[in-house]
């Protein structure tokens, strides 16, 4: 059987000190080639530890990360692509400057010009780098981890901080580079970026992976019920005490059930207010509430 | 407005004092200087003639001219180099006491010509030796120096800062994610401050020499030479201390408790001769003291390779040294 492109075994990082803190418990997990995986969870699950860890530039307490089945060495960095949360560049350079710069710590890669085209910054090629907006920022950070053609690519929170049209706009660029059979790992609060770029996820939580697989395999496993959402204000008080599974979020209500016919029954007989009935199934964001609880993380 | 200033003046101040690093060093630095100018500047009030004496090691009562006040002898060994000091006005006089006495001095030179009516007082019989031969003017002396400071500061801030800032802000982090090693990157720096630094100097040299008249008595070639050494000696030396630290008060501090010893004795304001021979020690662990006593033999004497080897030698050994123990303990990220 051919090994997994990437596979992490046992990992643990501790960090020591007065707060000794264990940021990766244990952790394995085996990404195959040509997909895009989603490593989620929760503020300090522990994510982009782990990721530092696979990427190589992090030492792990205990464990270790093959690639193609071989420890990580030399070879991976010519192999990998990588973009981190926050990256400054060199002062004063342009964009293209800055993309000839790391094309030229490679023995191969791409054509300067190419990955200029493949992250449309045709227009902003001769632009300070300090003059670009976040979404430009992200997409030329995106270029540089393309310069060395990589096999696998690690996007680190890509699009935090980015209004909707740049989200958009590097979600079609990730497809695009998918569209290459490139293997992408990538970490991203967004269950919404998650669903619709990952052909698999695992979710993270305290230092461990508690879910792992497709993305419609993992809610099949853990939903077989539909969800209904009723503004907070139409659902009277003397409802709460029906037979349903109530659960209040924020300004609405969201009732589960894997009977739809019998729960719309019993709402019309107490007269509950349905004109604002939305019936929807689960997504990646209710199975990630699901599984990390919905308390505020310190 | 006065409990928004005092909010940020308590932030700043928990701050400044949570960096232990950088609060150690706050204060040691003015300690640190201030110890060491006392030695440099303290004592006694400075003579007002120096004299050198043929002799291994100084005995005031072996010639009744050695115990005359306000006169700075100073031993010397070798008698040609002592001569050549005299023809140069560095020294005002040369005696040997060792009978008969012998005397060497500038006629061209007042104090010269001072101090040499004070030993005929004592010594009426001493033989005359004259010397021949323009002063050094103090510009010419301290024109090497000058240009040496500036070297420094170039090298050891230029490099220093820069690497502390790519560390800080994650651009070192990145990098380590690509097949570019540590010495690589360090190299690269040095090259680059090399040049930039190298350039520079020469317009500079350039320029004033024109501006002062000035013209080198020996090769300008061996003198680019001494400055390639000396410049790579210093920006491995900037890089030792930007190998690994994050605080950007404790890399300052670091960098004036290198700067500041060596501006004072390194010689790039005065001669450390005459200086207690401990303090002439010290001098010589700067690698400016030996690229300044290198560049001032080439400059003003005529020094060929041969005469500043031990110079050359220093500087090699230490930019080896600095860039292998700056590779050693280089970070790539903020710890």
């Amino acid at each position: 059987m051919t090994p997994p492109l990437l596979e992490a075994r046992n990992l643990v990082k501790k960090y020591p000190g007065v707060a000794a803190v264990t940021a990766v418990d244990g952790l394995s997990l085996a990404v195959r080639e040509g997909i895009c995986f989603g490593l989620l969870g929760p503020n300090g699950a522990g994510k982009t530890t782990t990721i530092e860890i696979m990427e190589g530039i992090l030492g792990a307490t205990s464990g270790e990360v093959f690639f193609r089945g071989a420890p990580i060495g030399r070879r991976f960095k010519e192999e990998a692509g990588i973009l981190f949360q926050k990256t400054a560049l060199q002062d004063f350079l342009t964009v293209r400057q800055s993309i000839t710069m790391f094309r030229g710590l490679y023995s191969r890669g791409l054509d300067v010009d190419e990955v200029i085209k493949l992250c449309a910054l045709e227009k902003l090629e001769k632009r300070d780098t300090r003059k670009l907006s976040g979404g430009q920022q992200q997409r030329l950070l995106l270029a540089i981890a393309l310069v060395n053609d990589p096999t696998l690519l690690f996007l680190d929170e890509p699009t935090t901080g980015l209004d909707p049209q740049a989200r958009r706009n590097f979600w079609e660029l990730v497809q695009s580079i998918k569209a290459r059979k490139k293997t992408i790992i990538l970490t991203t609060h967004y269950m919404e970026e998650a669903e619709l770029l990952c052909d698999e996820i695992a979710i993270m939580d305290r230092g461990r992976v508690i879910a792992q697989g497709t993305p419609r395999n993992l809610l099949h496993e853990h939903f077989d019920e539909v969800l209904l959402e009723l503004p907070r204000q139409e659902f009277p008080e003397g409802a709460r005490s029906l037979p349903l599974k109530v659960i209040d979020a924020s300004d609405r209500v969201e009732i589960t059930t894997n009977d739809l016919d019998g729960t719309l029954r019993t709402l019309m007989d107490a007269h509950v207010p349905l004109k604002d009935l939305r019936i929807r199934p689960p997504n990646l964001e209710d199975l990630f509430l699901e599984l990390t609880g919905k308390e505020l993380r310190a | 407005m006065m409990q928004r200033m005092l909010s940020v003046w308590h932030a700043r101040n928990l701050e400044f004092v949570r960096d232990r690093s950088t609060l150690i060093f706050t204060i040691l630095l003015p300690v640190a200087l201030i110890v060491g100018m006392s030695f440099v500047f303290g004592g006694k009030e400075r003579p007002l003639f120096k004299v050198g004496v043929l002799t291994q090691t100084l005995d005031t009562k072996a010639h009744p001219f050695l115990s005359e006040r306000f006169v700075d002898f100073v031993a010397l060994a070798d008698e040609a180099d002592a001569v050549r000091k005299v023809s140069r006005h560095s020294l005002d006089l040369l005696v040997d006491v060792k009978q008969p006495v012998r005397y060497w001095v500038n006629p061209s030179s007042p104090k010269g010509y001072i101090v040499e009516k004070l030993l005929l007082q004592t010594d009426a019989a001493a033989h005359r030796q004259p010397v021949s031969g323009d002063a050094v003017r103090y510009v010419d002396w301290l024109f090497p120096g000058i240009l040496g400071m500036n070297l420094m500061f170039s090298c050891l801030f230029g490099v220093g800062y820069v690497v502390l800032r790519y560390r800080k802000n994650g651009f070192l982090k990145r990098l380590h994610a690509t097949p570019l090693t540590a010495f690589e990157f360090l190299t690269a720096q040095v090259f680059s401050r090399l040049v930039l630094t190298v350039v520079v100097t020469s317009i500079l040299y350039t320029g004033i020499a024109s501006l002062i008249h000035f013209h080198s008595a020996g090769s300008m070639l061996l003198l680019l030479g001494l400055m390639l050494l000396g410049c790579l000696s210093m920006i491995a030396l900037g890089l030792t201390i930007a190998a690994r630290f994050s605080s950007e008060e404790l890399v300052g501090g670091l960098l004036n408790l290198l700067t500041w010893p060596m501006m004072l004795l390194s010689g790039v304001w005065f001669s450390l001769e005459g200086s207690p021979q401990w303090v002439q020690w010290v001098a010589k662990v700067f690698p400016l003291t030996h690229l300044l006593d290198a560049a001032r033999a080439i400059m003003l004497d005529g020094a060929g390779i041969a005469a500043i080897s031990t110079d050359l030698i220093y500087l090699a050994v230490t930019a080896v040294a600095f860039l292998a123990f700056g590779a050693w303990s280089f970070r790539w990220r903020v710890e």
